[in-house]
């Protein structure tokens, strides 16, 4: 029994193979295909700065997208990410009514972003109630705070330095947000492929019990997963406060449905248990430029979102068809 | 009964010479891996045909591929004389093959009357379901298979064993004519063991052919007819069951003699290493005391529902105890939590493979290194290469068969799965290894691999806890067995106290009567 008589190898297929039938690799072309018609349909598509504007279309959303990826892998959705910043947003702006330099203004934000998600996560695994209830309900009460607190008011009078993290740039046509987004992408892309936090990710979201029985902390795994959640809102409602100048309670209103969007049509599976921060990526460039485009062809926002909805049933179901049709 | 279905077999053989289904030179591959060679199997009307093999043989397979789940490679299934193709599950059924699985697919929600006429249940006016007729129809099929079961129950309420009657009165209402039997006594007690042997003469008297599979020899022997062998997903051999014998069987299967099923040992048990002290819970088990050697392979026996799995995951941190102590190598520790219990060195290999032992999905080497991450890692990063290395160390001394260490635990056989939970546990160099129902529902192949491994283990100086059912297993791998009867431990015995009739008599509390009386 000590010697094998049969040889098993470590893999039959490279990683590479694997990667270039990928579901990435669809979206890639995709998103080139797009790349390609804007430039023919409109000849302000390919100007650096037009471009640079395109970027934050999704930059702040993918941002909450990323730690969105990892808590849909892990099992767990989380629908309060918008009202998540609407009540960081409002936190940060009566701060700055009350004389808050920039640095309290950004760790009010990112605190209150880090409280609402340990909020999030203690309901879920503390209480054990299924997240996509929780998280519907944060979502009426984060915002309903917001609007208790501002009415139809908004706070403006942000610090000028306060602009920076919307508005400046780190060189040239680089925003400082799509630096701080690549970073992000880089980290988080990290986390889950190389790391034993990630390995946990994808065991928990493929058999919950399973993982608790091979000795991993399912429920810490998860509420830290809530908490980088509710910090990656608090981090988008830095930027938007800052790109908008202004908080009212509407503020990113809906999001949350662009986010998770984003993240099911990067290739994460809804159900959880796979998925990939690449995939992601791609996803947010692919949302950036169709709205990007559209917007130029002076299309309304209403057929925008029926454009990304039709791109993401269309791209969730090619897969299937074309097994349907491999398998008859 | 009986007597009417003695005659009915021997009407049965003269018309036997056309089966109502066969295979032929059914082939069935997956990528990597060939399930199925060429096998040929034939069921004929009011007959018994065992299938046999190890684990990996592919009488799963050939379950799905006759239950339309799976479509073969090559070859035919022939139904009445003429090939077919079942391009569905429906068409199967539609065939009139119906399958009780080892893990029958019922609904926890749903009435037991639901439960059966799922998919087929009897319509009134307007095509709405006709529920008073569903119900007694239900009424009757349990009657008749002699299960006192109410059809208007939630399927939620019933025990394991009626669960299974109901899958039994399920197959009777497709009105099927070929019952196929996946391992039907794994959760069964004697007693509904005879009943189902009843109810399989009852349904030979009617004409159905029926495919039984189990790892049983005595339920092969007791139930069969006929017999078809299968190893490596290739056609062995098949006969008449009355013209072999029990070696001669083991023998196809495994290709080789078996002479002996169980390992010699000589145990030397070394310091203690596990003491429990007073562990309780308030409704599964109470004052739980025991300690445990290095080197010794200790035994726990009882019937199913004394409390001895519900104590193990207990002791592994999944549930929570009242109260009591755990020792390891003379300090107390505490347990919280699974992770707490991997940590002091103890592990569990549970029974429930598929949700609790491994997570299928997820390649074989991620399973095994799920928990020894932290060795393979450097500061929390992941290291392919040395979890490649460990995952490789620990399936090459289990003999583990597949087609590569990047396929997922799911397409593996039973055993194989088993393989990979052992393994994974093994690789976190543990002080003490529980294995709950080590080798239920495997071969005796895989069987004789795990017992011989839980030796080398002992021999090593690990301390083995196993949980069995089966008593042969009890007796000859363990040096000393404890047997509980509800939540308590009711006796410890060992030398040459362990014999069948003890344990027996401790597990059904008959010693303790007789003591009083």
């Amino acid at each position: 029994m000590s010697t094998s008589s049969h040889f098993v190898p470590d893999r039959l297929q490279s990683p590479l193979a694997r990667r270039l039938k990928s579901w990435e690799t669809l979206l890639l072309i995709v998103a080139v295909a797009i790349f390609i018609a804007n430039s023919f349909a409109s000849p302000y598509f390919l100007n650096a700065w037009n471009l640079s504007d395109a970027t934050f279309n999704f930059t702040e959303k993918a941002m909450i997208a990323f730690a969105m990826a990892l808590l849909i892998i892990s099992g767990e959705i989380d629908l309060s990410v918008a009202s998540i910043i609407a009540l960081a947003s409002t936190a940060m702006g009566a701060a700055v009514q009350m004389g808050a330099d920039t640095p309290t203004i950004v760790a009010i934000g990112l605190a209150v972003g880090l409280a609402a998600g340990a909020f999030n996560g203690f309901l879920v695994t503390g209480l054990g109630l299924p997240s996509i209830v929780v998280t519907i309900g944060t979502m009426s009460l984060f915002r309903g705070i917001a609007y208790i607190v501002l009415g139809d008011q908004a706070y403006r009078g942000y610090p000028e330095s306060f602009a920076f993290f919307g508005q400046g740039y780190v060189w040239w046509v680089i925003s400082f947000e799509f630096v701080l987004f690549a970073v992000l992408a880089v980290i988080y892309g990290i986390v889950l492929h190389k790391t034993n936090f990630g390995r946990a990710i994808f065991a928990i979201g493929n058999n919950p019990t399973g993982a608790l029985f091979s000795g991993i902390r399912v429920a810490r795994v998860k509420f830290i997963l809530f908490l980088l959640t509710g910090l990656m809102a608090g981090v988008a409602a830095v930027c938007l406060t800052s790109r908008l100048g202004s908080t009212r309670p509407s503020i990113a209103f809906g999001w949350e449905l662009e986010v998770v969007t984003m993240v099911v049509l990067g290739g994460v599976n809804i159900l959880g248990g796979s998925g990939t921060i690449p995939g992601v990526v791609i996803a947010a460039f692919v949302m950036g430029l169709v709205t990007f485009g559209l917007g130029l062809l002076n299309v309304p926002g209403i057929v925008m979102s029926i454009v990304i909805g039709a791109l993401l049933i269309s791209v969730i179901a090619l897969p299937r068809l074309w097994n349907m049709v491999r398998r008859p | 009964m009986l007597m009417k279905s003695e005659k009915s077999t021997e009407a049965a053989a003269v018309t036997a010479s056309t089966p109502i289904l066969a295979l032929d030179g059914i082939t069935k591959t997956f990528p990597g891996v060939k399930a199925l060679s060429e096998v040929s199997l034939s069921l004929f009307p009011g007959q018994v045909t065992a299938l046999v093999g190890e684990n990996g043989a592919g009488k799963s397979t050939v379950v799905k591929i006759l239950t339309g789940i799976y479509q073969p490679t090559e070859g035919h299934i022939i139904v009445d004389g003429e090939a077919t193709r079942f391009s569905t599950a429906q068409a199967a059924a539609d065939a009139g093959i119906t399958a009780i699985h080892q893990e029958t697919v019922l609904f926890d929600e749903l009435s037991v009357a639901e439960n059966i006429f799922l998919g087929h249940a009897p319509r009134g006016r307007f095509g709405l379901m006709d529920w008073p007729e569903m119900v007694r129809k239900s009424r009757a099929i349990l009657d008749e298979i002699g299960a006192e079961i109410d059809p208007s129950h939630k399927l939620r309420d019933l025990g394991i064993a009626n669960k299974h009657l109901v899958a039994i009165a399920r197959a009777l209402s497709i009105d099927a004519r070929v019952v196929i039997m996946d391992e039907p006594t794994a959760a069964l007690s004697h007693k509904e063991i005879q009943e189902l042997y009843e109810l399989v003469e009852q349904l030979k008297t009617q004409g159905k052919a029926i495919l039984f599979i189990s790892h049983k020899f005595d339920e092969i022997f007791r139930i069969a007819d006929n017999y078809t062998v299968f190893r490596d997903g290739q056609f062995v051999g098949e006969g008449r069951i009355a013209e072999v014998d029990n070696d001669a069987l083991v023998k196809m299967m495994v290709g080789r003699e078996v002479d002996n099923i169980f390992p010699t040992r000589t145990a030397s048990p070394g310091e203690t290493v596990l003491e429990v002290d007073g562990y309780e819970h308030p409704t599964e088990f109470a004052d739980i005391s025991f300690s445990l050697k290095k080197g010794e392979i200790l035994g726990f026996y009882g019937l199913v529902g004394a409390g001895r799995s519900e104590f193990m995951q207990s002791l592994f941190g999944i549930t929570k105890p009242a109260g009591g102590m755990v020792k390891i190598d003379g300090t107390a520790v505490s347990i919280h939590s699974p992770a707490d219990a991997v940590g002091h060195g103890i592990v569990y290999v549970p029974e429930d493979r598929g949700k609790q032992g491994a997570i299928t999905p997820m390649p074989i080497f991620q399973n095994i290194t799920l928990p020894s991450l932290a060795r393979t890692s450097r500061k929390g990063f992941i290291r392919l290469a040395e979890e490649f290395q460990l995952a490789r160390s620990f399936t090459e001394r289990l003999d583990l068969r597949a087609a590569s260490l990047d396929t997922p635990v799911e397409s593996l056989s039973g055993g194989n799965q088993q393989k990979v939970v052992i393994a994974k546990w093994l690789a976190t160099q543990p002080k003490v290894i529980i294995l709950d129902e080590p080798t239920k529902g495997i071969d005796i192949g895989s069987k004789a691999a795990v017992h011989e491994f839980m030796t080398e283990l002992a021999a090593q100086g690990l301390a083995v806890i196993m949980v069995s059912s089966e008593i042969p297993e009890v007796l000859g791998m363990s040096d000393r067995i404890i047997v509980m009867r509800e939540g308590r431990i009711v006796a410890e015995v060992d030398g040459d106290d362990m014999t069948p009739e003890t344990l027996v008599r401790h597990a059904a509390g008959i010693a303790t009567e007789a003591m009083e009386g």
